[in-house]
């Protein structure tokens, strides 16, 4: 073993990257629990939106319109939920799940011939003066532009939350539907669009990975990706600040494992790929002290 | 101007009629899709709903039903008691590894011994293997009130990464000339699941599914218990005054869809699938919550749908090969069943009415 060949500026540097397709799927479930809905779809939004991004940008040859792609097929999926839940007032537990299942084979199916092709190439930014710092630089401000769009999506959302109007309706309705439909606000319109921003974002984040972090298309390419999204969610205590925490320890966890497999720790490789999953687990167990939406996961029926 | 207005009570007649419903609305939106992937759809959706029972080799394929339907209809039955507890065990998938890595460590521990007690020692093993795997979110979540639904799924992706190290290391082939998975169960008298019947398919996985079902039923709509699962879901706090544990019920529920998943898992390493391999498991702890639903959480309902599961199963395979359909599409065409059995589920708790004039 050489732990020498370990570069901590370039880990460091991963750990960000690493940590992006968590942080965009996990910044949209957040304002989707904030409204009291519980999609547990992340996953099966994730891998459409992986497989929709993918198929956009082989065939346009650009990333970016990938990435519309892959936040306009998350979000259709995404409203298919919305309309199971909301309108069909069907179980937000066991929706989700259906979601997830039905997104992996509708993935697997979409993507079959695109099995080994390679995603057009989505440069770094170096970013002017920033990017020159030493050690700073390499670390934050040299990346692909869509680690910094993840970073502004949370700030965006704390801000929408915090600050505006709308969002402190999506908190209300989130908090008390019966007391915010009483108010005259439509529940079910808000949470509708609320769900579809977060089919969005995992799509963004499921895009991320076959466009950027992999770059290629694989079937079940997500791993459990959503679902740690999820985790964090809660690990957060639902505040989008706490949520950049947890992505990048979550993306730490990540790129040390790696980077110990590479370097050729004692330790068995399955026992190292474990690492995440364990480590979202522990942090699930130290850090369930967040209170959640009061509404969250009920289904809000209008009798009047 | 539509309204929903909610039932008193599900109704019965509509509980039987809605996973019907869904069968029928998955078939013609399926027929739909495979006539967009270029396929006839009505010889598709014949292929595989109805030729794995009357088609020409249909004598190949029936045994396959019990096969297939065994985990499936087993690994629901205990899912189907958390869930209407309101405990959402998703990690099926995961319990059903372990048991079977635990079952078959037993097995492969006595081997070449000839032993009759081996096989039973290996079905035990394999319950307790998928209990314990079951506890660590149960413990969790009565010692943390960690949440059991993230804590169950992100096990599944431990217990495949321990499956991969078993295949690889500890469990290989000594024989085996270095190739990936352990020693053939299969051929190993004394620890292998054989058909009971030759020919029918029927092997202990099936016989144990069967008791799980009767079980089940008498459990729940006889014993105490049943009752005390029932309420747990309807009314938490109501079960409470009525002197129901929550936390006893979190690990009990958790305990038993562990037990029967491990021992599903079990079944299917040392039967059907013959030795610990990377990819020996297929997902069916998945499909068994697809199952569990459809079957509406009743024991005689999850026996029906995880005959109809097996039976898109057997007919996705043969779709495949005869007719070049993709096998992404039958786990799609699933994934759809699951989402139209919750949507029409609509009609069983809520009645549909139709008003003139303005809205209220």
């Amino acid at each position: 073993m050489d732990l020498s060949s370990i570069n901590p500026i370039l880990l460091l540097a991963s750990l960000m990257v690493a940590a992006t397709p968590i942080l965009l799927a996990a910044i949209g479930e957040l304002v989707v629990e904030r409204a009291g809905v519980l999609n547990l779809g992340v996953e099966g939004m994730m891998i459409t939106g992986a497989v929709c991004g993918f198929m956009v940008a082989v065939s346009t040859g650009s990333p970016w319109l990938g990435f519309i792609g892959a936040a306009v097929g998350g979000a259709i999926l995404a409203l298919l939920f919305g309309i199971l839940t909301q309108v069909l007032l069907s179980n937000q537990v066991a929706t989700g799940l259906a979601l997830t299942l039905f997104g992996l084979g509708l993935s697997a199916l979409m993507g079959q011939n695109y099995i080994g092709m390679k995603a057009p190439s989505f440069p770094d930014w170096h970013i002017p003066l920033f990017g020159d710092i030493p050690i700073i630089g390499p670390i934050v401000f040299q990346h692909d532009p869509m680690v910094y769009v993840g970073l502004i999506l949370v700030a965006a959302a704390w801000w929408f939350l915090h600050k505006t109007r709308a969002g402190l309706v999506l908190r209300a309705v989130g908090e008390n539907h019966d007391a915010a439909h009483a108010l005259g606000y439509k529940v079910v319109r808000v949470r509708i669009l609320a769900i579809m921003f977060g089919g969005a974002c995992a799509g963004l984040g499921g895009a991320y990975l076959s466009l950027v972090r992999v770059p290629q298309w694989t079937e079940g390419m997500t791993a459990g990706a959503g679902w740690i999204a999820l985790a964090i969610v809660v690990f957060a205590g639902w505040k989008p600040w706490r949520l950049v925490l947890g992505a990048y320890l979550f993306g730490g966890v990540t790129v040390l494992q790696l980077n110990l497999q590479a370097a050729g720790l004692a330790i068995p490789v399955e026992y190292l790929s474990m690492s995440p999953y364990l480590a979202t687990i522990v942090v699930l167990v130290i850090m369930s002290a967040g209170r959640a939406p009061g509404s969250l996961g009920r289904i809000f029926h209008a009798s009047r | 101007m539509i309204q929903l207005e909610k039932r008193p009570e599900p109704s019965r007649a509509w509980a039987f009629a809605t996973p019907l419903l869904a069968v029928l609305l998955t078939m013609l939106f399926g027929g739909m899709l495979f006539a967009l992937l270029g396929k006839n759809p009505v010889e598709t959706i014949r292929t595989i709903f109805l030729d794995p029972l009357f088609s020409e080799f249909a004598w190949y394929y029936r045994p396959q039903l019990l096969v297939k339907g065994a985990p499936l209809v087993l690994i629901a039955i205990g899912l189907s008691f958390g869930f209407r507890a309101g405990i959402w065990n998703i990690g099926a998938e995961g319990q059903y590894i372990v048991g079977a890595i635990c079952g078959a460590g037993v097995g492969l521990a006595f081997y070449p011994m000839d032993l009759r007690l081996i096989f039973p020692l290996m079905v035990i093993a394999g319950a307790i293997g998928g209990t314990l795997w079951a506890m660590i979110p149960g413990l969790l979540r009565v010692k943390f009130g960690t949440n059991e639904i993230l804590v169950s799924l992100m096990l599944v992706y431990v217990a495949e990464q321990l499956l991969a190290s078993m295949a690889l290391g500890t469990m290989r082939n000594p024989d085996g000339m270095g190739f990936p998975g352990s020693r053939n169960l299969a051929q190993y008298p004394s620890a292998a699941n054989l058909e009971l019947i030759a020919g029918s398919g029927m092997h202990w996985g099936v016989v144990a599914a069967f008791i799980a079902v009767i079980f089940a039923y008498i459990t729940l709509s006889r014993h105490i218990f049943g009752f005390q699962v029932r309420l747990s879901g309807q009314g938490p706090r109501a079960a409470v005054f009525a002197g129901v544990n929550p936390n006893r019920m979190i690990l009990i529920c958790l305990g038993i869809s562990g037990a029967l998943a491990g021992m599903a898992g079990l079944f299917e390493v040392a039967g059907p699938a013959g030795q610990i391999s990377i990819d020996f498991n297929v997902g069916y702890g998945f499909t068994a919550i697809i199952v569990a639903f459809l079957g509406r959480l009743h024991p005689i309902g999850i026996l029906l749908a995880g005959g109809l599961m097996a039976l898109t199963y057997i007919g996705g395979e043969i779709a495949q090969s005869n007719l070049g359909l993709p096998g992404a599409a039958i786990q799609l065409l699933q994934g759809m069943l699951l989402f139209f059995l919750l949507a029409v589920d609509l009609l069983t708790n809520y009645r549909i009415k139709f008003k003139t004039g303005e809205a209220v």
